[in-house]
């Protein structure tokens, strides 16, 4: 798969790209006819309540349009064009798609079939190169079972094997059925710190500490033209560090507890170019004020609260609004939690948080700032939030329509747009489903049942 | 991920080797085989003080299938008196604590039947892993009570924020029979005997498919395949047989720990829990539960049972699922959103399982989504009758559904007062009591437990 960059204002190309393959899936699968649109046709998404994304309260009586593949217009009083295909919303929310604020979607068809797991390199004698763009599979089921609940974009890390603490290049992909998914390849470097990082880099953290500052020497070393002969990190993974270094790439850190957390933003002062995000930071609201006044921005598992490892023993569901109110900017991310598969549960996450709210002692979200922490927050932290994350004007068009409010568990999906192409929803879930409605085969097996 | 960290206990296995002392009575030839003690580490669970209470003009799913609306339960001395509708004061019982529930509901306690709570508990260290005995793929002689830590601070995130009230602990799946299980009282004790729910029958866990052939056929042993699979189970049960036949005849037999809790089963005393997923997979022990005469009380994790629904309805096996986890493994490929309402819809008993630390936490969540696409595709599902899948029916498959699982007269008072709708991600337990006492109240910070494990060690005592 060839990955493929693109500034913001570039997206015509790539829906002209969506249509043509939507247009070969549509005659080869009559069952699609009806689920799709022009691209050049502008869809006018009227009657709902629509939320934006951005922090902002939902709309009632809301319209979205989409022209392009981007949003034009979106919120109360816009008025529709005359030629615009008008789709009927009422009663129904109309929002942003969802943004994977951290996930391994793509990475794996089914976990455990290793020849269809590629989220980690066990034995390879590289690291910081390697990049996920290549292995990024739009036909696994995880991509196609994210985009009927409602999730369009997802960010998408390797993991790091042993021996290493560099996974390599993480990428921002869709889940549109066509496929070309990446949206941008090499957009972070993902390093783990913590536990996990102290095991991969030998045992200990004085080892993890060693093993980073040696591997930015050495990315520094190369940018100069004096790689040694006897470093430790290969040529190519010591070129993949050198934007890290200097701060073109953004270094997404696995952080769990206060104190590796601290430990982590004091880099900055060693290396003030790194722009760092931290991921995971379960103990997070204990050094909430450090990580706000260092303006690092934080994808946070939403809903950890058990002392899983010594490293997560003060694990809090209110962690994430507690940093909110410290002025942390935060997204709401799965590492380790499913995360070749499960992203649509962001929205369960950031509902809980919002459930917070009601329970005397705890620390929640508003259901603004929750909704937004699933969807233009991670695209604000991994710094995209001009381009998908919302419906403002001149986004891409990742529009979905749900049955009722997004965040709750009985809400379901009617309809996706990505880069404003309408997506199917059929997955082989849902074909199971239909297959098997009523047990008992009929005059022919169930195989024949389609 | 589980399996993995096995390799460490397998290697401490054989340190339990020393033989017990030999005894006069040992030395006695006995002509009469002597009466086995089947409860040797007895429950020593005693329900706390409660105080009579009345929570009225809530929503009561009563966990039968049944609601009522501006409901009243009363409870006292630990079980449930009442259930109805508006009590008039005057039927009060003097000195009772009456709380208006206006806006809120009132349900049994969840009850998960698939738990690895304090056997596999937090923090996940190799010190604190005893799920599996994998170190043989017949390994029904291990209980899982012998392992479970009752120090585990997720007994205290499943109780506050997922209303749950009983649980089974069971071991893992790297065997084909991984040893007995136990319910207990979601009420932390010193001991594990003081959580141990009294006088439910015990379970043994068995595991088909890929976990068992992966583990053994892995280290060169069987089974290493799923026929392989199937004939050890299949010689495992004639062994069994051939005790019970021995005892049944009063015959005298050497003490087999194994075989004790195998012919428990064939006795109808011991409950089988099988983590099976495959529809396939499933049928086979069907029939290997005729061939051998013993019935399956649950499949666990059953992600395909919607393929047959049908036949588990026609022989009175549960199963006890996930709203939405699926593939994570191939036998898990299959799985889809609407499993749980398919096999309700059929007839069968469906119960919603968490095998997770977190997933215990918010089982009324997932409940609420599988029955939520249930009525996508069309099927009518009352939210009264859900409440099943978390409650009456994991007790049924558990062999407490006399005692607990529904708000019933002469009950225990398991019973959750939500802070609204049960099947809404913005509602949360606001009272739990457990056998009448209550044991969570989010409005108390005294009515929340802290485990040992925690006590004096950051975030000890924080809103979790």
């Amino acid at each position: 798969m060839r990955p493929f960059h693109r500034r913001p204002g570039e997206g015509l190309g790539r829906v002209r790209f969506c249509a043509a393959v939507i247009f070969r899936v549509l005659i080869a699968a009559p069952a699609f006819a009806g689920a799709t649109t022009s691209s050049a046709q502008n869809v006018a998404i009227t009657g709902g309540t629509v939320v934006i994304g951005d922090g902002s309260a939902p709309i009632s009586n809301g319209t979205v349009i989409i022209s392009n593949g981007r949003v034009t217009a979106a919120g109360a009083g816009i008025v529709v064009q005359s030629g615009a295909q008008i789709i009927d919303a009422r009663g129904k929310w109309v929002t942003a798609g969802i943004v994977a604020g951290f996930s391994r979607i793509g990475l794996a068809g089914v976990d455990a079939v290793g020849p269809t797991n590629d989220t980690s390199a066990r034995s390879s004698p590289f690291n910081a190169s390697l990049d996920v763009a290549a292995a990024i599979n739009p036909d696994v089921a995880a991509i196609a079972v994210n985009r009927a609940a409602g999730v369009t974009r997802a960010i998408v890390s390797p993991e790091a094997s042993p021996g290493a603490i560099f996974g390599g290049q993480g990428a921002v992909i869709d889940t549109a059925a066509d496929p070309q998914a990446v949206m941008r390849a090499k957009l972070f470097q993902f390093v783990e710190f913590g536990e996990a990082g102290a095991e991969r880099a030998g045992g200990s953290r004085p080892a993890l500490y060693a093993w980073f500052r040696n591997a930015l020497a050495e990315a520094n070393d190369y940018a100069r033209g004096k790689l040694r002969e006897d470093s430790i990190l290969k040529p190519q993974d010591a070129a993949a560090l050198v934007p890290v270094i200097t701060g073109r790439q953004k270094l997404v850190v696995h952080v769990e507890s206060a104190t590796d957390i601290l430990a982590v933003l004091d880099l900055t002062k060693t290396y003030p170019a790194l722009d760092l995000v931290l991921v995971g930071v379960s103990e997070g609201w204990r050094v909430a004020a450090q990580i706000a006044a260092a303006k690092v921005p934080v994808i946070a598992s939403a809903v950890n609260d058990l002392p899983g490892s010594f490293e997560t023993i003060a694990a809090s569901q209110s962690s994430v609004g507690r940093m909110k109110a410290a002025g942390v900017e935060l997204a709401i991310g799965m590492i380790d939690d499913n995360d070749t598969r499960q992203a649509m549960h962001a929205a369960q996450y950031a509902g809980n948080l919002v459930a917070l709210t009601k329970i005397p002692g705890a620390t929640g979200l508003n259901w603004n700032d929750a909704f937004a922490a699933i969807t233009s927050k991670p695209a604000d932290v991994m710094g995209l939030g001009g381009e998908i994350g919302s419906l403002k004007a001149g986004r891409r068009a990742d529009v979905v329509i749900w049955d009722g409010d997004p965040l709750e568990v009985t809400t379901g999906v009617e309809a996706v747009w990505i880069d404003g192409v309408k997506q199917p929803l059929s997955t082989r879930q849902t074909r199971l489903r239909d297959r098997y409605a009523t047990p008992a085969p009929g005059a022919l097996p169930k195989a024949y049942d389609r | 991920m589980r399996l993995v960290a096995l390799t460490v206990l397998i290697a401490l296995a054989g340190c339990a080797a020393t033989p017990p002392p030999k005894t006069a009575a040992a030395k006695t030839s006995a002509t009469k085989q002597a009466p086995i003690n089947k409860d040797p580490y007895p429950s020593t669970y005693k329900p706390y003080a409660g105080v009579p209470t009345l929570v009225r003009n809530v929503t009561i799913y009563d966990g039968e299938g049944g609601r009522i609306e501006n409901g009243s339960v009363l409870f006292e001395n630990g079980k449930v008196t009442s259930v109805g509708g508006a009590m008039a004061d005057s039927s009060v019982p003097a000195g009772a604590t009456v709380i208006d529930g206006t806006g809120k509901w009132v349900t049994p306690g969840v009850i998960d039947i698939h738990s690895h709570l304090g056997d596999y508990p937090s923090p996940g260290v190799d010190a604190n892993s005893d799920g599996n005995e994998a170190t043989g793929p017949v390994r029904a002689e291990v209980w899982a009570e012998h392992s479970v830590w009752p120090q585990d601070p997720g007994f205290s995130r499943a109780l506050v924020n997922g209303g749950v009230t009983s649980l089974e602990i069971l071991p893992g799946s790297a065997n084909l029979f991984g040893g007995r299980s136990v319910v207990l009282k979601n009420v932390y004790a010193r001991t594990v005997q003081g959580m141990k729910f009294p006088g439910a029958p015990y379970g043994l866990k068995m595991a088909c498919g890929e976990n068992p052939k992966r583990v053994y056929g892995g280290k060169g042993q069987m089974p290493a395949t799923r026929m392989g699979n199937m004939a050890v189970n299949r010689q495992t049960w004639i062994n069994a047989a051939d005790y019970k036949r021995k005892l049944d005849k009063g015959e005298v037999v050497k003490r087999d720990l194994q075989l004790e809790t195998l012919m428990g089963v064939l006795n109808g005393e011991i409950l089988v829990q099988n983590h099976c997923y495959r529809a396939d997979e499933m049928a086979q022990v069907i029939d290997m539960s005729k061939e051998f005469g013993y019935h399956v009380s649950a499949f666990h994790h059953a992600v395909e049972s919607y393929k047959i629904a049908d036949l588990l309805k026609e022989n009175n096996i549960c199963s006890a699922m996930w709203a939405d986890w699926w593939g994570f493994k191939m036998e898990s490929y299959d799985a889809i959103n609407e499993n749980i309402p398919l096999v309700d819809n059929a007839g069968a008993c469906a119960i919603v399982h968490s095998d997770d630390p977190n997933g215990i936490q918010r089982l009324y969540q997932e409940a609420a989504k599988a029955l939520a696409d249930g009525r996508r595709m069309g099927i009518k599902i009352s939210d009264e009758h859900a409440w099943m899948w978390l409650s009456y029916n994991p007790a049924k498959a558990l062999g407490i559904a006399h005692k607990t699982g529904s708000l019933k007269p002469g009950k225990m008072a398991d019973v959750v007062l939500w802070n609204g709708n049960p099947f809404s991600v913005y509602t949360r337990p606001e009272k739990v009591w457990i056998d009448g006492a209550l044991m969570y109240d989010a409005n108390d910070p005294k009515r929340k437990p802290v485990s040992d494990f925690e006590l004096g060690q950051p975030g000890e005592g924080d809103v979790k």
